[in-house]
Formats: C-alpha cells, structure tokens, sequence
C-alpha cells in the first residue's frame, strides 16, 4: 500500500471529521433545516430533536445531564463564557482567581483581561514535568478565590493536569456554599480520556468539536447544575436561548455532529486509547533509541496516549519543519511562528531557549497507521542526523565543550 | 514558508561541511550567532600563504534552511578568492543568488559577518588587520581612471 503524503500528525490542532458524523450531520442541513427555536411546527421539532439527543449524547460521555450544557461555539467561547461570566456574577464574593502559565490562550487572554479591571490572579508555574497538582492550587487558595481555572490535559504536551485530585481537594475543603469554582479546559481531554463531571469534581468544562473528528466552529460548556449550581452573567445577549447563557439561533448541524462525536468517542474509547499509546510508543522509541540527544518533553508517562512533544537540542527548528514537510505538524520552533520568542509552554517548563527553539509536537489519531509511524521515524531520525552533522554546537558538545560557558556574539 | 529552489539544494547538498584546525596558522575561524537566537554559523578558510588565496573553506551552521544555504553558498565563493575579493562578497549578491525573502535576509547578514570574522582571524594570526587588505584599492581605481 501507498502511502498518502502528508501525513497528517497534528490531531491537537484540529482532527478530520469521521464520516460517520457527516451522515448524522447531512439531514439537518437539507430536510431538517429547521430552528430549533421553532416552537410551533414539525421543522422546528425535529431540530430541537436533534439537538436534544446532542445533548444526552454530550452527558452521557460526560456524566451530566442534558440541561447543563450550554451550546457554544467552541472551546474559546466556552472558556471565555466560564471564566468572564464566574467572574461578573460571584465578583462580589471574591477577588481572586488562580489558573497556570502554560493554559491555552483562550484561557490565558480572558483572564489577563480580568486582571486589568481589577481581579488579582496566581499563575501558577508547573514543575519541569509540566503538570500542575492539587497541591499547587491547594498552596494558591485564599478566602476570596473564586475560580479555579486549569485545563485537563495540555495542548502542546499532551500532559495531564491532576484536575480530579483538585476537585477532591476544593470539595474537602470548602462547604459547598463556599467552594471555589472549578473550570476545566478540557478541550483535548473530553472524548480521548474517561471524563465524570460529578466523580471528578468539575463545575465548568469547555470542550470543542473539531478536536473530537467532528466539526469545527461547535462546542459546548458543561454548567454544573446541583451542588452547587453555578450561575454565570452571559457574554452573548439576545434571544434568550441556552437559558439566556448564550443568545442566537443554534448551529443545529454542528450539534448533531458534537453529539454523534461524543457517541462515537464514548464507544470507543477504550481501544482507541490502547491503539494510540502503542503508536506513541513506537514513534517515541524509534526517534529516541536513534538519536540519542532527543528528549521527550513533559511528564513520561502521565500525558495523552497520542500525544509527543520531542525536542531535537543541537538543530534548529525551522531547518527541521523544512526537512520533514512530507509529515504535517506543529512546531515550538521560533522561526515558524511571527514572533522570535520559543514556545511559552515549553518555557514555563524551564527548558533552555535552544531546547525549545527545536521542538516537534506529533499528534497522532484515529485514523493513523504503523506504516505512517514508520515513515516518521525514518524521515524524522535521517534528517536530523543530518542537521547534527552540520551543526557546529553539536560538535562542540562533541568535544565535551559546555555551550553556556561560551559568550556568543550579540546579533 | 516556500523557500526557492537553490536554497532546498543547498539544505539538501550543502558544499563544503567540515571542521579545520583552529590553531592551524593557515586557518581562519569565523564564528557568528548565538543558539538563543536560533543561528550559529562558523565558517572557515584555509589561506596558501606563498599566493594569498583561499585554497579551502568549510562551515557548519545551526539555523534555518536560509542561513545553512547562506554559509554553504559563502564557502563555495570563498575558494579560490583572494582575501581582499572575498572581503568584497556582500550579503546582497547572497540574497540575489538565493533569492531570500525579507525576512530571511539576517541569514546573508549573518553570513557576511561570518566571513569577516574568518578574514580577521587570518590576518590577526599573521599580524595584520582587515584596513590592510584595501590599502592599495585607490590605486586600483586610479590606474582604472
Ligand atoms: C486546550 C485548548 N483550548 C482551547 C482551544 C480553542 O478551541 P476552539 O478552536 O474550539 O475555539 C484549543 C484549540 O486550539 C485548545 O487546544
């Protein structure tokens, strides 16, 4: 068999929708065309079906029922609807909001927004395994902390903040009248790991389609309604739908296919989470047992199944995106985005600059094959052996030269 | 980002990679850069002192696909010039050959400055300084005019 290139290794920037979710989706756009705010004829009924089954679907990978979620436009909205609307409705509570330095921006934005009206923020710095524990959060509290912002598992690492542990802690800690609020991005989380809003302690969960092979611009937000129900101050004002969380007239197709993405995703959980992580361990094995200066970023076992972030040290980033362009993936590196700076996660790691200057997140998927593995690795260890060979500061780690001891020239 | 076609054959056959002798009195290193920014280059040239002409030049570089190209290019210009011609290679001819986008022009910079720094050495190791390679170029130009 062939294989079809690029190869597609970027599954936390966006999956390709599976075609079982494009035949849920297909009749809403042409019979089913209704809105699902039509109240008085068939059309409007069989939207707000759709919809409705959407959200069983949601809760059942969830564990939430269907009135506590909140149709959004994905995980931005979401978290942007969580963490303004916490902040605007339980303002005269609190003051104090905690999150970490390495979130999403989606995240990281809103709440620098906040901190500019007034609100006083921790960021929190994880260890250099990336992760962020109970204990962290547990050392930020005060009295006037009212939310409690952390995703579940990293974008660019893969890594798997201790978010159950932190729901334990806070409900321990805390009557429920006064507990913080737990928000959660769990945007790479939900559909790839075992999620339960009420095991896990959870208030608030963000969560987007197009990372779950359905499609893109849906997502919803888990509003936790029973101990203690959360009530947020919506950013969207009009017609009052999402019971007034959210206004506008619902992306009916987009729904249907969330739903029938968190259908698939609960089904097959579990031997996608088996396939992935032998996949994992194929590339990181192959690439590392090659080359013996790659090193694997973020804690070594607690991180998505399908998920790496390996640094090349020695090579530069760009020179190694340009040599591998047959494999689509994303890149620390500094030269491919507009700005010089390296990767702020990986900095938040405390990793040096030319560790993060070369780093390669490959995000495999559900319709990755060995052989796509295979070819990676071949491509990925041949090319950077390459580079090694041209690369004066490998050479002088060679020779037993240590590169910070050396005063480079300011350029 | 597309890179023309000269600078993937370059990444792809890059002439001329290797080490030389630092202490070798023949031999000048020039080294340009820093990781952090994300370039190192170092560029050699191995000078026949009987004739004054660059007999080898070698280089390795960390950086982009542009800087790998730029040095490979440079140490290809390099051989067979004297020190004063290759003193006259400009980052612009680097960037004209390579057809460099704006944002990759810091590469041929870099590159140019690489072998000024090569040149010095050279001529440090032999007593001389860079001024000394163009005292007779009003001559020149005389004689021309
Ligand atoms: C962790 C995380 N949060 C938020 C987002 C934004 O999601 P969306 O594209 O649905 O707005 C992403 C995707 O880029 C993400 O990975």
């Amino acid at each position: 068999m062939s294989l079809k290139l690029p190869i597609y290794l970027d599954h936390n920037a966006t999956t390709p929708m599976d075609p079982r979710v494009l035949d849920a989706m297909l009749p809403y756009f042409t019979e089913k065309f209704g809105n699902s705010a039509s109240r008085n004829h068939q059309y409007g009924w069989d939207a707000e079906e759709g919809v409705d089954y959407a959200r069983e679907q949601v809760g059942n990978l969830i564990g939430c029922t269907s009135k506590e979620i909140v149709w959004t436009s994905g995980s931005t909205e979401s978290n942007n609807l969580a963490i303004k609307g916490v902040a605007d409705m339980y303002g005269k509570k609190g003051n104090h909001i905690i999150t970490a330095v390495h979130e999403h921006k989606a995240t990281l934005d809103p709440v620098k927004r906040l901190q500019k009206q007034g609100f006083d923020v921790t960021w929190l710095e994880p260890n250099s395994d990336g992760i962020i524990t109970a204990e962290a959060v547990e050392g930020a509290l005060r009295d006037d902390t009212i939310l409690v912002t952390i995703m579940w598992a990293n974008n660019e690492l893969g890594t798997i903040n201790e978010i159950p542990e932190i729901g334990k802690m806070l409900k321990e800690k805390h009557s429920e009248k006064d507990k913080p609020i737990l928000h959660t991005d769990a945007t790479q989380w939900v559909g790839k790991m075992p999620t339960d809003v009420e095991r896990d302690g959870v208030d608030l969960l963000s969560a987007s389609a197009h990372k779950m092979y359905g499609p893109k611009g849906v997502g919803f937000l888990y509003v936790r309604r029973r101990r203690p129900r959360v009530r947020l101050t919506p950013i969207i004002d009009g017609g009052g739908h999402e019971r007034g969380m959210r206004s506008g007239t619902l992306n009916v197709t987009g729904i249907v296919g969330m739903g029938k993405a968190c259908e698939i995703a609960g089904q097959e959980m579990d031997s996608e989470q088996g396939r992935l992580l032998k996949m994992r361990t194929r590339l990181e094995e192959g690439i590392t047992s090659k080359l013996e200066m790659a090193v694997i970023n973020g804690h070594p076992t607690k991180r998505l199944p399908g998920t790496t972030n390996i640094s090349f040290p020695y090579v530069e980033g760009e020179s190694l995106m340009m040599a591998i362009k047959e494999i689509a993936v994303s890149s620390g590196s500094a030269c491919t985005s507009a700005s010089l700076e390296p990767s702020y996660v990986l900095k938040a790691l405390g990793l040096g600059d030319e560790i993060a200057h070369s780093s390669i997140r490959f995000g495999m998927g559900r319709f990755t094959t060995d052989e796509e593995i295979d070819y990676t690795i071949e491509k990925v260890v041949k090319n950077v052996q390459h580079l090694l060979d041209m690369s004066p500061l490998w050479e002088m780690v060679q020779e037993g030269i240590d590169l910070d001891s050396i005063e480079w020239g300011a350029h | 980002m597309a890179y023309s076609e000269k600078v993937i054959d370059h990444y792809e056959n890059p002439r001329n990679i290797g080490t030389m002798d630092k202490a070798d009195p023949n031999v000048g290193t020039g080294v340009v850069g820093a990781p952090e920014c994300g370039d190192v280059m170092r560029l050699q040239i191995k000078v026949n002192p009987e004739t004054g002409v660059i007999e080898d030049a070698k280089f390795k570089t960390f950086g982009c696909g542009s800087a790998i190209a730029s040095s490979s290019l440079a140490t290809e210009w390099l051989k067979g010039k004297s020190l004063h011609d290759a003193d006259e290679i400009k980052n612009t001819d680097i960037v004209q050959e390579l057809a460099l986008p704006p944002v990759k022009i810091h590469c041929s910079v870099l590159a140019e400055d690489a072998i000024k720094h090569a040149l010095e050495d050279y001529l440090e190791k032999h007593g001389k300084t860079m001024e000394s390679l163009h005292e007779h170029d009003h001559e020149h130009e005389d004689a021309k005019a």
